[in-house]
């Protein structure tokens, strides 16, 4: 394999599109590859690319795949816009341009030998995925691992397939929960904060990694608190308008950090103060 | 072997609880179990009961016409089923569904409400601490309806 | 007899080909009327001549020629929300302040092409992103503050995570010549931001005019080699005491200014004024039509836009000058985090004053004043932070 060259990070580089998933009726991860049978760029879990659509425009993705696999780059993106349905309808065999990796990633170095609790709430699996890998992979280096996953409705559930493999790993537990469950759902209902009760996982010895919105990353991060863990082992996903990933457009800035630079991920002790400033 | 007495005052929802109250509380107490499937109560039924789980999972329904009732919320362990026993006109508005097999106290709710209006204290202490699980429901459901996982406000 | 000025200046960036200099080793006398000797050297360098000139009753910087195109005789009169050119009595060629514009309009355009890319089959190639073929920029007229500006940016695009290429093609052959200031505007406020008035290092020449009665001349301080070896084309002398002492009184102008921000502790000032009800008074007067932003000359927020032609065939990235005033800059998610005016002022001014320092170790602001002048309504900066400054003083907030 081909080592990759350092590059400009302002100038995307090729990759194709070889695998389309549909995960929910909005949302579809794409697995890109390089070119020319290239290594793909390594990563670290809660690392973002730049993801480019020829001509139409560029987009902050978090990287949804496997760390260890370095011929593949994997990408869940919703459909919510223009720039989001254009890279949601690219078609086996186009090449989509990829900048990066860039940002701070999860502290999955920090959580050896502890307990790692993933608070997840919609499409905020996605970037928490390659910890869940990580994890998984190097199985004894960590405690108990504790998944609580809340979604809108049962439509909305990504990774369905994994989510029930990963329940069966050792000292794993797996907890989803709906906001409305509709006619057939018959699993937890309610916010994801109601799933604690039922986590096991050691208050002095666990790490916590939320991601979602950011309304319920600040209830999911107070409960946590509530329940006894440090603010200093709990880390939060931020997301702010980006244009460029690098730190010279300077459009997602949060108080003195930049979020593709400092970010996206904090630990809560230094962004609690910054949670409560409206319009911040 | 655990006594009513004991599995009431160590209970968190009565944590703090003057000695003398606890024993008025366990006087309306009762051991209760239900299949799974089997429904502890449904909605329209006079509310004289509320329920702590010890073991097991309920789910909080809503009956919906031409298909199976919606849940709207479920509970666990910990959990306090139930406080339309507290408010007139004392009547259920969700059905109760056990989803597993549940262990639960069965408070006798008309019992209590009358040892609360003999005894205000006890009462003020009774809906000190319900006030604060209906703001817990209320935050709770606040949440579900935002919609925070929505794309567009 | 040591110089006006302090030892402030900010360092020209490492592996930049300009030094560091003495401050009194190589200084030379230009009369003014061979100032376009010193023009028709650069151009004979390849250097594509950039300079003051006069247009739409401004000083703006433009490509020059010769010496006639700059504003001789001209000075500025600036206060809050006002700038007017005046005649002078003499006949300087750097007797104005500042104009609107700063040499970012250079350096880091307003408009320009990223990158342009192609499909070939079923992907894509970026096509050769070489700038060649353009001449390196001599900056004739370089304000201290300004000098400073330029520092700025070079610690963001050339010293932090990631290099900006095209600032890194553009500026690492620039040839800087500073005009000192002998005169401060009613706006400047460089003495307190310490980043004037006058400049030290980091330059290649530093011209200091004498206008005012005797022989209309330049004394010019060398501040690398190249810049001794352009003199040496010329017809400059050496310095004399006197010309070095007059010099030095015609800085020492400069420092009369009206005005000052106190810069103590002012990342925790603003840090903890984020409810301060000062903001909702500014709030009130600002327009957020984001002049102070297209003016200053540290800003740097930018955007991108990403083009395609009819055929669908070739694609183009620009970057444009982007300001935290609009209304789109922090739009996420179906809405803008930062919808009121009051909260895009007070992300200017904090990121400007205190966040800059956290982000770049040093201050977004060199004093130049041009914010205060430009400003429709005449929002002084300073005023703010003093306001907001004093009222938490009094326990106001």
């Amino acid at each position: 394999m081909v080592a990759m060259p350092a590059v400009d990070p302002l100038l995307p580089t090729p990759y194709i599109v070889r695998e389309i998933t549909k995960e929910t009726p909005d949302t579809f991860t794409l697995m890109l590859r390089p070119e020319n049978g290239d290594s793909s760029s390594p990563f670290l879990p809660g690392q973002f690319s730049m993801l480019w659509v020829f001509g139409v425009g560029e987009l902050p993705i978090s990287i949804s795949g496997e760390p260890s696999r370095h011929d593949r780059l994997t990408y869940t993106v919703r459909s919510v816009g223009q720039a989001t349905h254009a890279f949601i309808s690219q078609q086996r065999g186009d090449a989509v341009g990829v900048r990066g990796p860039f940002g701070v990633g999860w502290p999955v170095a920090e959580a050896r030998g502890r307990d790692v609790i993933i608070v997840a709430g919609g499409i905020g699996l996605a970037p928490l995925r390659p910890v869940i890998y990580d994890v998984l992979a190097n199985r004894k280096d960590y405690g108990r691992l504790v998944i609580l996953y809340g979604v809108r409705s049962p439509r909305d559930l990504l990774y369905r397939k994994e989510l029930a493999a990963w329940a069966r790993q050792r000292d794993t537990q797996v907890l989803t929960t709906v906001d409305y469950g509709g006619i057939s759902w018959r699993g937890h209902v309610g916010v994801v904060t109601t799933l604690f009760k039922y986590a096991r996982f050691r208050q002095a010895q666990a790490v916590a990694m939320i991601c979602g919105p950011e309304i319920m990353m600040r209830f999911v991060a107070r409960d946590l608190e509530l329940q006894g863990l440090a603010r200093e082992n709990i880390y939060v996903s931020m997301e702010r308008n980006m244009k460029c990933g690098v730190g010279f457009c300077g459009h997602c800035q949060y108080g003195p950090h930049f979020i593709c630079k400092d970010g996206p991920v904090f630990g809560f002790d230094r962004i609690r103060p910054l949670l409560d400033k409206y319009e911040l | 072997m655990e006594t009513l007495e004991r599995i009431v005052a160590d209970h968190p929802f009565f944590q703090g609880l003057d000695h003398d109250f606890t024993e008025l509380v366990v006087g309306c107490a009762s051991n209760v179990r239900f299949k799974a499937g089997e429904y502890i109560f449904k909605e329209g039924d006079p509310a004289d009961t509320f329920y702590l789980i010890r073991e097991g999972k309920v789910a909080l329904e809503i009956f919906a016409p031409q298909h199976k009732p919606i849940i709207v919320s479920t509970l666990g362990v910990g959990d306090i089923l139930g406080w339309s026993w507290l408010v007139p006109p004392y009547v259920w508005k969700f059905h109760a569904h056990g989803i597993s097999d549940t262990r639960a106290i069965a408070l006798d709710g008309k019992c209590l409400r009358n040892k609360c209006e003999s005894n205000h204290d006890l009462g003020y202490e009774l809906f000190k601490r319900f006030a604060h699980i209906m703001e817990q429901r209320l935050e709770s459901t606040r949440f579900q309806l935002l919609d925070v996982y929505a794309t567009r406000r | 007899m040591e110089p006006v000025c302090d030892a402030s200046g900010v360092q020209a960036a490492e592996g930049s080909s300009i030094a560091a200099a003495g401050r009194r080793v190589q200084t030379y006398v230009l009369p003014a009327d061979r100032l376009d000797e010193l023009i028709a050297a650069l151009k004979q360098r390849a250097y594509d001549v950039l300079g003051p000139t006069l247009r739409d009753s401004a000083v703006v910087y433009e490509h020059i020629e010769f010496a006639d195109e700059l504003p001789r005789g001209w000075t500025d009169s600036q206060e809050p929300g006002r700038y007017r050119l005046e005649k002078r009595q003499d006949e300087a060629f750097f007797g104005y302040v500042i104009g609107p514009q700063s040499w970012k309009k250079f350096l880091y355009p307003a408009q320009t092409l990223r990158w342009a890319a192609e499909r070939t089959g079923n992907t894509f190639r970026i096509l050769n992103n070489e700038r060649s073929g353009s001449r390196p920029y001599a900056l004739l007229g370089v304000r201290p503050c300004e000098l400073s500006a330029i520092g700025i940016h070079d610690r963001i695009f050339l010293d932090d995570r990631y290099p900006d290429t095209i600032y890194e093609a553009a500026r690492s052959a620039v040839f800087i010549i500073v005009a000192q200031c002998t005169q401060a505007a009613a706006t400047c406020f460089c003495d307190s931001m310490q980043t004037g008035p006058c400049a030290n290092s980091g330059f290649d020449l530093a011209l200091t005019e004498l206008a005012g009665g005797g022989e209309h001349r330049f004394v010019i301080e060398a501040g690398s080699e190249r810049g001794t070896q352009l003199l040496a084309q010329t017809s400059a002398r050496a310095a004399t005491d006197d010309d070095l002492s007059e010099a030095e009184a015609a800085r020492s102008g400069a420092l009369k200014q009206l005005r000052s921000i106190d810069n103590t502790g002012i990342r925790e000032l603003l840090y903890n004024s984020f409810d301060h009800p000062r903001w909702e008074q500014v709030a009130a007067r600002c327009l957020a039509c984001g002049n102070c932003t297209m003016v200053c000359p540290t800003c740097f927020c930018i955007t991108v836009e990403d083009t395609s032609d009819v055929s669908g065939q070739h694609a183009a990235r620009w970057r444009y000058w982007d300001s935290c005033f609009t209304l789109n800059f922090s739009y996420i998610h179906g809405g803008s985090v930062r919808n009121t005016g009051k909260a895009r002022y007070r992300q200017w001014m904090t990121h400007k004053l205190a966040a800059w320092i956290d982000q770049f170790g040093v201050s977004g602001c060199v004093g130049c004043g041009r914010c205060i002048t430009w400003c429709p309504v005449g929002i002084d900066i300073t005023e703010e932070v003093r306001l907001i400054r004093e009222a938490k003083l009094n326990g106001n907030s």
